[in-house]
């Protein structure tokens, strides 16, 4: 059967996403944040979810609907710190003891993607050593630097946005949109992206930034991107 | 006697990047730094986001939200730039192919110990960021800050008291009194605020200082505060 990884609405996109998944959101800086799919799954809602996300406050993602809703029992990034006085969705969550947080520094929270993603179970990084990144981790001395262990993350379901896609799932992003996601399309079982366009023609290869062999279900959203509340 | 003001310290560490030098800038007054190298430099400033090559902020009629850095602004690209993901921004950074980040801080201890992740703040959630990966695997570490709290209180120190980003990490700081180096042997002035003697720019530290033998005055042209 000709390969078409396409679908038509967020349900298709999103079935199977089940309670105590771990959901990869790529995204930064206001670049790249899946906010039709992210705004989907919170409507339809699975429970007990460990978020795997760079920031947990970002104002223009929509992860924070998934964290009001009281969806998320985990969060992993490197950046969870509302920008203003008040206390943001995540940081009253968390201050009430109802989210468990894993704050990382974000090298090592990519890297640690990456290595899921490519069959790498652990790696040492200098990055941390003498800090309170490395309480509870070993610690082991290579060309004489104290380095850290990490441990590879592995997800349920990374949900990317990209610009372009064709019918095999093939991915271009525009700008500083890629950031992790190309990482955690790897790093996890199902793979979702929501794209500005999703063409039958294939991309020319020269376009590709990402093959479509990593990638399960395209779905296009047009131009919106879904900012913000 | 009046200290530099955030742009001027800005200003000052800009003069020390070198020509074709890449460099990584920090949010505050490290950003404005970009806007001081002086034009007979050709550098490439990068963005933890994966942007080689970041240019001016971006206009109006030019913003777009999918070309920002990594404080979220909306920015253009220098000719030549080029842009990837975040895993192999993080590889050029813990790689060691950024030549010098410049960073904002809190507190920079005499042996180099840098924090700047987490004044203490009660109740905010914690942000590592990139400063972390930038802070241990860049060949120099400038800091740009000012020479004590609001309080008056000390912020370069024996040891750090608030959470270490990385340790044995700074090479220089640029602050709105003096220039500083971190040498194995502790603080080194270079140059020192015209007015200011010695003995105050000690007083306001909270680490023993050593002057330079061809210690200078602290320099920068008038620049409004940022």
């Amino acid at each position: 059967m000709p390969i078409d990884k396409r679908v038509n609405s967020t349900a298709e996109a999103l079935h199977g996403v089940q309670d105590g998944a771990v959901v990869m959101i790529s995204g930064f800086a206001g670049a790249g944040f899946a906010n039709i799919l992210i705004h989907a799954l919170a409507e339809l809602g699975p429970r007990d979810l460990t978020l795997v996300v760079n920031s947990a406050t970002h104002p223009l993602s929509r992860t924070h609907e998934l964290i009001e809703a009281g969806l998320v029992r985990k969060v992993i990034c490197s950046a969870a710190r509302g920008r203003g006085r008040d206390l943001s969705p995540f940081e009253k969550l968390w201050k009430e003891g109802r989210i468990e947080l894993e704050c990382l520094p974000q090298g090592t929270f990519s890297e640690r993607i990456r290595a899921g993603g490519a069959g790498i179970p652990a790696f040492y990084t200098p990055v941390g050593v003498g800090t309170e990144i490395e309480m509870g981790r070993e610690v082991r001395r290579f060309n004489g630097r104290d380095c850290v262990m990490e441990e590879a993350i592995v997800g349920d379901v990374a949900l990317v946005r990209a610009n372009v896609a064709d019918r095999y799932g093939n991915l271009s992003f525009r700008y500083a949109q890629a950031n992790f996601g190309p990482a955690m399309l790897t790093a996890c079982k199902l793979a979702v992206v929501e794209v500005c366009e999703a063409r039958d023609e294939p991309l020319p290869q020269t376009a590709i930034q990402m093959p479509g062999s990593f990638v399960d279900r395209v779905f296009a959203v047009g131009d919106g991107v879904g900012e913000g509340a | 006697m009046t200290p530099l003001n955030r742009n001027q310290i800005a200003w000052r560490a800009a003069q020390d990047i070198r020509d074709g030098m890449l460099v990584n800038l920090g949010i505050g007054i490290p950003s404005h730094a970009a806007d001081f190298i002086p034009p007979d430099r050709d550098v490439f400033v990068q963005s933890e986001n994966g942007i080689i090559g970041c240019g001016a902020l971006a206009g109006k009629a030019e913003a777009d939200s999918d070309l920002v850095d990594a404080s979220s602004r909306r920015i253009t690209l220098r000719p030549g730039a080029a842009i990837v993901d975040s895993v192999a921004s993080f590889a050029m950074i813990r790689g060691g192919h950024i030549d010098v980040t410049i960073l904002g801080a809190f507190e920079v201890a005499a042996k180099g110990d840098l924090a700047n992740w987490d004044s203490g703040v009660p109740d905010k959630g914690p942000l590592i960021g990139g400063a972390m990966d930038l802070a241990a695997c860049t060949g120099e570490v400038w800091v740009t800050m000012e020479h004590t709290t609001r309080s008056g209180g000390a912020r370069l120190l024996d040891a750090c008291t608030l959470k270490l980003t990385a340790v044995r990490c700074v090479t220089r700081v640029y602050t709105d009194l003096a220039v500083v180096e971190v040498t194995p042997e502790g603080f080194l002035v270079h140059e020192i605020l015209p007015g200011l003697s010695r003995e105050e720019l000690q007083a306001r530290t909270g680490a023993a200082l050593r002057f330079a033998p061809d210690c200078r005055t602290l320099e920068a042209p008038p620049l409004a505060a940022a």
